[in-house]
C-alpha cells in the first residue's frame, strides 16, 4: 500500500512519463480512497495547464474551478 | 437604433508596424526569455530572431492577442533551440547544481510517520470563489510563486513546463540525471503548489504577502 508522500512523488513523476501498469494500479486504488492524494493529483494538473496559459496567453474570461484562467500578463 | 459594429480591425501585420505596440510586445518577450535562458544576451538575439521571423511570415489573422500568442509560439521554438544546443551557447555552469541547492527540502514536514498527509496539510480542491473580482493578481501570484523557487529548480521546471522540452533534453541541457531531473521537477511543484494554496486559494482578503 502506497502512502500519500509516495503518492505525490508518483504523480509528478507520472506528468514526465507513462508509469508501470503496477504503479498505475497502486495509485488508482489509492487515489480512490484518499480525498488529499486526490485534490493533490487535480492541483498537479492544474499547475501543468496553468504553465501552459502562462506562456500562451490564452485570453479565457473567468476563472471557474480549477481549470479556467485569465489572460495572463506576458 | 443603429449599432456601430465598426471597431478597431487592425490586422496583425498592422501590429507589427506599430511601433509602441512592438516595443511593449519586445519587452514582455526579453523579460519572458530572458527569465529562460538566464542570460540577457542570448534572450536578446532569440527575441531578435522571432521578432523577424513574425514579421517574415506575417498572416492577417486578427488581433491584438492572437499576435501575441503567435509571436511568444515563435520565441518559446527559439528557446528550445537555444536550450537544445547548449554546447555552444548555455551556461550549463549557471545549471549546475540544481539539485542541490533544495537538497533538504523533502517535504516530510507535510507527511506524518507513516508518510499520510498531516491533517492542516492535507490538500483540498482549488476553487476560487472570488476569482472574476482579481483576475490579474491570479498571474502577480503565480509569478511571485515562481520567483521564490530556488533558482535553478526554477528553470528546470520552466523548461519543461514553459517550453516543453523533453526529459531527456532537460537532463543533456543542464547535465543532470532522470532521476535528479524527477526529484527537482517534484520539489519545485510541491513548493509552487503550496504557495499557490497559501497565497491564492486559501488566502482571506489579504493580498499575497509571501514569506
Amino acid at each position: 500500500m502506497l502512502s500519500c508522500r509516495e503518492v505525490t512523488l508518483l504523480l509528478s513523476e507520472s506528468l514526465e512519463h507513462p508509469l508501470k501498469l503496477r504503479e498505475r494500479m497502486a495509485l488508482k486504488i489509492h487515489l480512490a480512497m484518499c480525498d488529499g492524494c486526490h485534490s493533490f493529483e487535480k492541483q498537479m494538473f492544474s499547475l501543468r495547464g496553468v504553465a501552459k496559459q502562462y506562456v500562451n496567453g490564452l485570453a479565457d474570461e473567468l476563472i471557474k474551478c480549477e481549470d479556467e484562467l485569465p489572460p495572463p500578463p506576458l | 437604433m443603429k449599432i456601430n459594429l465598426e471597431k478597431s480591425t487592425k490586422t496583425t501585420s498592422e501590429f507589427l508596424h506599430d511601433g509602441e505596440v512592438v516595443e511593449d510586445l519586445r519587452r514582455q518577450m526579453l523579460k519572458f526569455a530572458t527569465q529562460q535562458l538566464g542570460d540577457f544576451h542570448l534572450a536578446e538575439d532569440a527575441v531578435q530572431d522571432a521578432l523577424i521571423g513574425a514579421l517574415k511570415n506575417v498572416t492577417s489573422f486578427g488581433g491584438r492577442a492572437a499576435l501575441k500568442t503567435w509571436v511568444f509560439a515563435i520565441l518559446k521554438n527559439k528557446i528550445a533551440d537555444v536550450l537544445r544546443s547548449k554546447q555552444k551557447t548555455v551556461n550549463v555552469s549557471s545549471l549546475q547544481g540544481a539539485g542541490e541547492e533544495d537538497e533538504n527540502e523533502d517535504f516530510m514536514s507535510l507527511f506524518d510517520q507513516k508518510g499520510g498527509w498531516n491533517h492542516d496539510d492535507r490538500p483540498s480542491q482549488w476553487c476560487d470563489p472570488e476569482a472574476s473580482l482579481s483576475q490579474k493578481d491570479f498571474w502577480i501570484v503565480f509569478e511571485a510563486c515562481l520567483d521564490h523557487l530556488p533558482p535553478k529548480q526554477a528553470r528546470i521546471f520552466m523548461m519543461r513546463e514553459f517550453i516543453e522540452l523533453e526529459t531527456d533534453e532537460i537532463c543533456e541541457a543542464a547535465d543532470i540525471t532522470i532521476n535528479l531531473l524527477f526529484v527537482t521537477l517534484y520539489r519545485a511543484r510541491m513548493r509552487l503548489r503550496e504557495c499557490m494554496d497559501m497565497n491564492w486559494y486559501q488566502r482571506s482578503q489579504n493580498h499575497a504577502e509571501l514569506s
